[in-house]
């Protein structure tokens, strides 16, 4: 479920990188005057745990699509809110910059919906309190749900509020909110494994349910690299080539009516277009510019292609001999 | 098909790239990390369905990417990865909106798409993700989050490479279905677990013994020049003009001719 720049105006891509710039720079302010050097090396390894186990998708029962861990909200739990977000945003940063996964603008969005929502809204107040009254299962499970859910209105939200793609808001919104239920479900399924793991191998190592600070030592780094292995190494004999949630439920909103559009869809490109940091910003039911391919236009086109073929090729001798 | 060792592999390929000396990678990192900045929130700024006018764009990823030679195939197996989200991104605007407009957002999409995740892409690919990270850290970005990448980054291939290289003992020593039972993860997972256990207790320690106090020094201090001003302004310059003047049409019209 990540954002793509494809899908992003500048005014909401730009609002999102804000927004999550302050988070991101209020943790990182937090963490470092309680910095021990342990710290470091844990918030990384846990990285690596996530990464790995992101790596891996597993097949989401019934439905035909597949899913990975997204691992905000246990990281939220086992780090608390702040280094989870800082450990979220790095995960994100790498992944828009070698997987081709969404882009330098979404990347706002993506620390949004996958960093800040679940450590300060899903893990602080539904996960935690009910880990703290026993309901281990109840918690972590529903965390994972809520967590999810927020994330799945979150990019419906943004790319509708974009209007770049032409996805029809309540269609997507039916087909997004449900699938992301199951995978909440999933999400919540391998959270609980995870946590558990800890539990019963390095109880130590379960951070204190009753203060957010976490007090990192080489038992907690060893049972998340324990974890990162149960879940990076025995979830890869589940490995799938499917698609995952989002793109199965844009391909469901696609086949869906495109009627169902609503107000809010028209108050939202009307905020937009007043928010659009570049004027001429079309809204929604605007024909697109030069859509009616001219023969100029085409020529035009022609003619800057093969001008930036040109001098790419140009530009290859003098780059380095292969 | 893909299991974590794919996904690995991918990422070293890439990562590998970034390791050759470039006279493109002395550039200063900040400088295409700004650039490509930019070209993301230009594109981004278009219209819904803009196609011919973001065509130009395409001169940045071309140019670095001929300067650094980057190799075609391994590049676009990387790009083919996010390929089908985007395509079911942009192809509903077919069906919600029949006829030239809906294909122009879906191609206006696919456009977008190659722009912005190819720009960023190049970044990893000629400076290398630890560049980047120090050029981050010099635009503002949080001391935490910069040591976080760099640690992440490390420890992503320590506890990667060893398991893809117990992952290709396990495959050689089976062949279909055996010896891919769930049953053998205990033993399988309980070694790689030890292994790893004791690479990373030794880097822990040699991070320590080398006064590891929380934050990395910077193994390639760059300096900002005036070359690198140069090209900063030239190519802000000329994404901005991209912006604002049509270029594709005002060829088109010099072309034919037409008013």
């Amino acid at each position: 479920m990540h954002m793509a720049d494809a899908l992003l105006s500048p005014a909401v891509g730009g609002t999102l990188w804000a927004a999550s710039a302050a988070v991101v720079a209020r943790s990182s302010r937090r963490l470092a005057d309680g910095m021990e050097e342990r710290l470091a090396p844990l918030m990384g390894m846990t990285g690596a745990f996530v990464f790995a186990a992101q790596m891996v998708n597993f097949a989401i029962p019934g439905t035909g699509s597949s899913g990975h861990l997204g691992g905000g909200l246990l990281l939220a739990l086992l780090l608390g809110p702040d280094a989870a977000v800082v450990v979220v945003t790095s995960i994100l940063l790498v992944q828009a910059l070698l997987f081709a996964d969404g882009g330098l603008l979404a990347l706002g969005a993506n620390v949004w919906n996958i960093g800040v929502l679940p450590a300060f809204v899903a893990a602080p107040l539904v996960a935690r309190p009910l880990l703290r009254r026993g309901h281990e299962a109840l918690g972590i499970t529903l965390g994972a749900v809520v967590a999810l859910q927020l994330g799945a209105v979150g990019v419906v939200a943004q790319t509708a509020a974009s209007g770049v793609a032409a996805l029809p808001l309540l269609p997507f919104l039916a087909a997004m909110l449900p699938i992301h239920l199951a995978i909440g479900f999933v999400e919540g399924f391998v959270t609980l494994a995870v946590w558990r793991v800890l539990r019963d191998r390095r109880p130590e190592a379960l951070p204190s349910l009753a203060s957010v600070s976490v007090r990192p030592g080489g038992a907690l780094l060893a049972g998340l690299l324990l974890a990162s292995l149960v879940t990076g190494g025995v979830l890869s004999w589940l490995a799938s080539d499917r698609p995952d949630g989002l793109e199965w439920s844009v391909a469901r909103a696609a086949a869906a009516e495109p009627a169902a559009e609503g107000r809010l869809l028209a108050l939202l490109s009307r905020a937009q277009a007043k928010l659009a940091a570049f004027p001429g910003y079309a809204p929604r039911d605007a024909a697109p510019s030069r859509s009616g391919t001219s023969t100029a236009g085409l020529l035009g086109t022609a003619a800057t292609l093969g001008l930036v073929a040109g001098a790419a090729l140009l530009l290859r001798r003098f780059g380095p001999r292969r | 098909m893909k299991g974590p060792g794919a996904s690995l592999a991918a990422l070293r390929d890439l990562d590998a790239l970034s390791a050759r000396d470039l006279p493109l990678a002395r550039l200063d990192p900040r400088v295409p990390l700004l650039v490509t900045l930019l070209l993301s929130v230009l594109v981004a700024s278009f219209p819904r369905g803009e196609v011919q006018a973001l065509v130009p764009f395409l001169l940045w990823p071309a140019t670095i990417a001929s300067l650094a030679a980057v190799p075609v195939r391994p590049f676009f197996r990387a790009l083919l990865v996010p390929l089908p989200f985007v395509l079911l991104a942009a192809l509903p605007a077919l069906f919600v909106e029949p006829g030239p407009a809906g294909r122009a957002i879906a191609a206006s999409v696919l456009l977008r798409f190659l722009l912005t995740v190819t720009s960023a892409l190049l970044l990893a690919a000629v400076w290398g993700l630890p560049a980047l990270a120090w050029a981050m850290q010099e635009l503002g970005a949080p001391a935490v989050l910069v040591t976080q990448v760099l640690v992440l980054w490390r420890y992503l291939f320590v506890l990667g490479e060893e398991a893809v290289r117990m992952d290709r003992a396990r495959t050689m020593r089976s062949f279909g279905r055996r010896g891919r039972e769930l049953a053998l993860a205990g033993p399988f997972l309980g070694t790689l677990l030890l292994r790893s256990q004791d690479r990373a207790e030794r880097i822990d320690r040699a991070l320590r013994a080398r006064a590891f106090t929380g934050s990395f020094p910077a193994l390639r201090p760059w300096r900002f020049g005036a070359g690198d001003a140069a090209f900063l302004l030239l190519w802000s310059a000329a994404l901005v003009f991209f912006r604002l003047v049509d270029v594709p049409g005002a060829l088109g019209r010099l072309l034919t001719g037409a008013a």
